[in-house]
């Protein structure tokens, strides 16, 4: 009876291991790409393993593209431009690109495979790109819903952003969310500040991030995040700067801030700041002292539905309402809007922007607030 | 006893009269699943009689040389499945990397033709009918021509189908089901032609 178990146990043992010997070889064979050069914007080339995914592939250079949804082909943020050696597209990418990219050859680097030699173009900025684990040093509430959390990094680490820029921050799994889920945030720190970064996190019903963020987050604890991303910044010239936020929107605002102050930009700064009634304001003397100290910054919070007891002597409606009336009474023709707020606000406040002259070119924001 | 008949006899009762999945109901799932469009229908469909004609041959051996001999057939199952999980491993590594397109529009699909019980019938059917090796190979590849009929003919259907106005109710896989007993029906029609079991 022992023997005969021992008997059909190798006997099967042995079939096995005929066969998974010859998928070894197969392997070999069929799934060993070789070594695949990558060259990136034409100047910098490396060797790579080839086989896995152009986004894995790059990650394992250091070099980050921003993704949210860590590669399952649904936010589309990996997008770059594959110029060589991309293969044909795949269904998985179509329902992201738009015509254009397909036509100027974007692909999706968390969907396309490195099989061969391949050409890619990404701007410049991505290669800061690093990642990070940092210690919460700081939960403060701004707000009843916004939270301010400062990350600390370690001792032997700096990060270098430019003021505007946003992280990616790693959602921890808890609860039901269980696997880490980035999120992108903006930075509010100033950009001479190295050794850590603040967050401001508005807490959203149901959200991933924001929930985990205000409800299970605390100090002392260390999380992952990847950055700086984005190019959302001040851009040079010489007409006025206006920023229009609401909520925490504010936050690049204040980094960008902070560089006016450091840099001692002489433009003209006007700041409107939309909120439903006084107790989503936030950031007042921060403000105030912003005031002080650039000569010309004007900082316009506007309450859409001001509580009886607020006492509010300050713009009332929509902030689209004080931003079309001060447009019509400055020169809009070289004027810089930079904008950072939900969907709805920014497209209202666009349409106002473009009816006073600033058009779609001297307007910014970013995308994914 | 061995089966006399000829292997091409075989051969074709397996594509017309013995159909695996008209006649025998056996892989509705991927055939179900996979038949919207002509194109990864086919691939598919290929990729199956690949598995199913190779498979035949290996687990013929198998059976028949080691199995057999060592006196234990009780554990064909096992075996069998082994076999074809290797099979379509192999098969996937290789369509992963001469038709990147195939691959991904086959999704899961590929891989589950592992468990499609078409080719694990096919294998137990070879055993149970006695054919000879000859026998056995030409059987695999009908059947597997037989179920790419099958779907290729499901497929067209359906891809006609997309332009029809069908009751919202039956859209998707009850239609399908209707068309499948329909086409079993149909195929019912080329049973005098070949006498087998």
């Amino acid at each position: 009876m022992v023997l005969k178990i021992v008997f059909t146990v190798i006997v099967l043992a042995g079939i096995n291991g005929v066969l998974a010997s010859l998928l070894v070889i197969a392997e070999r064979f069929f799934s060993n790409y070789g070594e695949c050069k990558i060259t990136i914007n034409g100047n910098k080339r490396f060797t790579v393993t080839g086989g896995s995914t152009l986004l894995s592939t790059l990650n394992v250079r250091k070099i980050f593209l921003p993704s949210a949804c860590g590669g399952k082909g649904t936010c589309g943020y990996c997008k770059c431009k594959v110029t060589d050696g991309a293969g044909p597209l795949l269904p998985t990418e179509e329902p992201l690109l738009t015509k254009e990219e397909i036509e100027n050859r974007f692909r999706l680097a968390c969907q396309l495979k490195v099989k061969q030699d391949i050409a890619i173009h990404i701007p410049d900025e991505l290669f800061n790109i690093k990642e990070y684990k940092a210690e919460v040093t700081l939960i403060k509430d701004l707000t009843y819903d916004i939270k301010l959390i400062r990350l600390r990094l370690p001792d032997t680490d700096e990060i270098h952003f430019t003021a505007g820029q946003y992280i990616q921050l790693q959602t921890e799994p808890y609860e039901k969310v269980k696997e880490i889920a980035p999120r992108a945030y903006s930075i509010a720190s100033p950009s001479s500040e190295k050794k850590h970064i603040d967050l401001m996190i508005r807490l959203i019903p149901e959200g991933i991030c924001t929930t985990w963020v205000h409800c299970y987050l605390k100090e002392g604890v260390r999380v992952g995040f990847t950055g700086p991303m984005g190019d959302f910044r001040l851009h040079e010239g010489t007409g006025e700067i206006i920023m229009v936020a609401g909520g925490s929107g504010m936050a690049p605002m204040v980094s960008i801030l902070d560089v006016i102050v450091r840099e001692k930009i002489e433009r003209k700064v006007t700041y409107f700041f939309g909120a439903v009634t006084k107790k989503d304001l936030f950031f007042m003397e921060e403000m105030a002292m912003f005031e002080r100290e650039i000569p010309n910054f004007t900082f316009v919070p506007a309450l859409s539905q001001p509580e009886p007891d607020d006492d509010w002597k300050g713009e009332v409606g929509l902030i689209t309402i004080p931003l079309g009336r001060y447009l019509k009474s400055i020169d809009a023709s070289v004027a810089q809007a930079y904008m950072c707020g939900s969907p709805g606000m920014i497209k209202a406040c666009a349409n106002i922007l473009n009816a006073n002259g600033i058009s779609n070119d001297r307007i910014y924001y970013d995308p994914f607030a | 006893m061995m089966n006399n008949l000829s292997p091409w006899v075989i051969f074709f009762a397996a594509i017309f009269t013995g159909n695996i999945l008209l006649t025998y109901f056996l892989g509705m799932c991927s055939f179900l699943s996979v038949s919207r469009q002509i194109k990864t229908a086919v691939g598919l469909g290929l990729a199956v009689t690949f598995v199913l004609t190779i498979t035949s041959a290996l687990n013929y051996v198998v059976y028949y040389y080691i199995l057999d001999p060592l006196g234990i057939v009780y554990l064909r199952y096992i075996v069998f499945i082994v076999v074809i999980a290797a099979m379509v491993q192999l098969l996937e590594m290789f369509i992963e990397r001469y038709s990147e397109l195939l691959y991904i529009n086959l999704g899961i699909f590929l891989p589950l033709i592992t468990v499609n019980c078409a080719i694990l019938g096919v294998s137990l059917f070879m055993v149970i009918r006695r054919y000879t090796f000859i026998q056995s190979v030409l059987f695999g590849a009908g059947s597997g021509l037989g179920w790419l009929l099958a779907i290729l003919a499901m497929a067209g259907i359906r891809e006609k189908l997309n332009e029809q106005k069908i009751p919202p109710a039956l859209r998707g896989p009850g239609i399908a089901l209707i068309i499948t007993g329909i086409m079993a029906m149909a195929f019912i029609g080329f049973s005098g032609i070949v006498q087998i079991q």
